[in-house]
């Protein structure tokens, strides 16, 4: 199909380019590039000190001048990171799987879970570096802590919400609930559940990251902690960027496996 | 043992002692291949009655035999369809219709070995209830009336004696309604089946059964039943005439009176 189509636009040289541009696939690339064109034009405009607010040239400088450390911190934060997350993933499916399977559970546990989760985690990071000392346990251990949530809640509200008539359905043929579960409840907490990975994967960074900055001598956290304490305000930015990218990428993939998995979801409630 | 389904003096309350009383004294009998309609006011028990009659209530007080055998459990010898359809929809049509047999203790060992058999089977359904060659497709593919026909494919695939529907075309337009009228019709009259129907259409329930029970306001009882004179094979023309619009108006009359006694 593609094929066909670019072969009709070659062979229409009259239309502009200006017409040949899928702008929706663009307008992310475009704003991104004004977004760093405006800055740097108003750091040099209002003539803002390096140390208030760098320009991105100078942050891509930074970027440039320390790619060794950069590099290495950010994979060490992507890594903490990404254990912490999967943590999460297996704790909090089966958690959720132990919460929605019954009504009892559910009522009882979701008032802890929601009190658990106002506790804010960086209070959690100085007793967990009484138990496993400073370093990478403790940013994985927040990061999973903080980014857990979200998976149980959804997968738990998936189970809990199966429609009461296929469930009459089922049990008047002598179903038993681990037969509900199995082919109802699960399968259809499947879009709660890779829906809530995106989220998930986003606090997981928070969480790393806030525990790097505050325990630990590696990681991203640790390199913008330092940067700072030296003022070097462009280098602190550049971790940041760093984090920006490192964000959008895994948030990238974990909405692709949302897709691929769970194509049914985003059909059928579109045809509704 | 002529009555399938024979309901004596059952009274169900919701949520302990001081909970809802659904039913109370009820009391009724539907034999073997006969189609029963069910109506009543809203509220009064329609519902109820089908938990009841399947085993997924167990009643305080009274007895509810099917097939000969007191009910303690659900009864797998049932199929059952709602007025939501409730298809699953990460599966096919043909895949949502096979799924009473994964569950059903005696069809499920078979399953596997002898899936062919079975999917002729569900492909058979499909063809009698008008849905030839839809099993590939996903139930959000299909509109609200295909869906309901799947769901009555759904209803019959493990040869139940006993079919219940608890208004099952009450979301539908009035053709496709009268569409799946015939569509009942005949599966009854092909079918070795019984049949319990609820609804709340008396046009329903007079076109398509042999008896209607008429239920009074909550809690409740059948207050009366009527025998459906009409010959079969019955034609939709036959909605039309006088004889069948005076037995409708006798139905309406009274469940205005049961409402008003409530
Ligand atoms: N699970 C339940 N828990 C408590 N009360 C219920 C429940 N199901 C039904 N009821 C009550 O029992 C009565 C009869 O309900 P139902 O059988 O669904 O009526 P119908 O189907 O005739 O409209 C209603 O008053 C309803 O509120
Ligand atoms: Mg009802």
């Amino acid at each position: 199909m593609s094929a066909v189509i670019e072969d009709i636009q070659k062979s229409e040289p009259a239309r502009p380019l200006i017409a040949r541009i899928d702008w929706v696939r663009a307008s992310p690339w475009l704003y991104t590039i004004a977004l760093f064109a405006i800055w740097e034009a108003s750091v040099r405009f209002f003539d803002l000190p390096y140390t208030v607010l760098p320009a991105p040239s100078r942050i891509f400088a930074a970027f440039y001048q320390y790619w060794s450390p950069i590099w290495k911190n950010s994979l060490q934060t992507l890594y903490t990171t990404t254990l912490g997350f999967l943590m999460a993933v297996v704790g909090g499916l089966a958690l959720g799987l132990f919460i929605g399977w019954s009504k009892v559970i559910y009522a009882g546990l979701y008032p802890l879970m929601i009190g658990f989760n106002a506790v804010p985690k960086v209070a959690v990071v100085p007793i967990l570096v009484i138990w496993f000392g400073i370093g990478a346990i403790p940013a994985m251990l927040t990061a999973f802590l903080i980014s857990f949530f979200p998976i149980v809640v959804n997968v738990a509200t998936g189970l809990a919400t199966i429609e009461p008539e296929t469930e009459d359905v089922l049990r008047a043929l002598g179903a038993r609930k681990l037969d509900i579960m199995l082919k109802v409840g699960i399968p259809r907490s499947m879009p709660y559940f890779f829906g809530s990975l995106k989220v998930a994967i986003t606090l997981a960074f928070v969480g790393s990251v806030v525990s790097e900055t505050v325990a630990s001598n590696y990681g991203l956290g640790n390199l913008m902690s330092s940067a700072q304490s030296q003022f070097n305000v462009p280098l602190v930015f550049a971790g940041l960027l760093a984090l920006a990218v490192e964000g959008i990428v895994m948030y990238s993939i974990m909405a692709w496996v949302e897709r691929r998995m769970t194509g049914w979801a985003h059909r059928s409630t579109m045809s509704h | 043992m002529t009555h399938l389904v024979s309901i004596e003096n059952v009274d169900m309350r919701y949520g302990g002692a001081s909970g809802t009383l659904a039913v109370a004294g009820l009391t009724f009998k539907v034999d073997k291949g006969e189609f029963a309609a069910v109506v009543g006011p809203s509220g009064c028990g329609k519902s109820t009655l089908m938990r009841l009659v399947t085993g997924l209530h167990i009643p305080q007080a009274g007895h509810v035999i099917v097939a000969g055998q007191h009910v303690t459990e659900p009864v797998s010898i049932v199929g059952m369809a709602f007025q939501n359809p409730s298809m699953l929809p990460w599966r096919t049509t043909l895949d949502n219709i096979l799924l009473p047999l994964e569950i059903v203790e005696r069809h499920r060992k078979r399953l596997r070995a002898h899936k062919a058999e079975y999917v002729e089977k569900a492909e058979h359904l499909l063809d009698v209830v008008g849905l030839k060659g839809f099993g590939s497709k996903y139930p959000w593919q299909l509109s609200g009336g295909m869906q309901q026909r799947a769901n009555l494919c759904r209803a019959l695939i493990h040869e139940p004696q006993l079919l219940m529907l608890d208004e099952p075309f009450g979301a539908l337009d009035a053709f496709t309604r009268e569409e799946l009228w015939c569509v009942i019709r005949d599966l009854h009259a092909a079918q070795d089946v019984t049949i319990v129907l609820v609804t709340h259409d008396l046009r329903e329930a007079v076109f398509l059964a042999d008896k209607v029970l008429v239920m009074s306001a909550r809690p409740g009882r059948v207050l009366r039943e009527h025998r459906v004179p009409f010959a079969r094979p019955r034609d939709l023309e036959i909605t039309y005439d006088k004889a069948f619009n005076d037995v409708v108006h006798q139905l309406h009359g009274e469940i205005a009176s049961a409402r008003r006694a409530a």
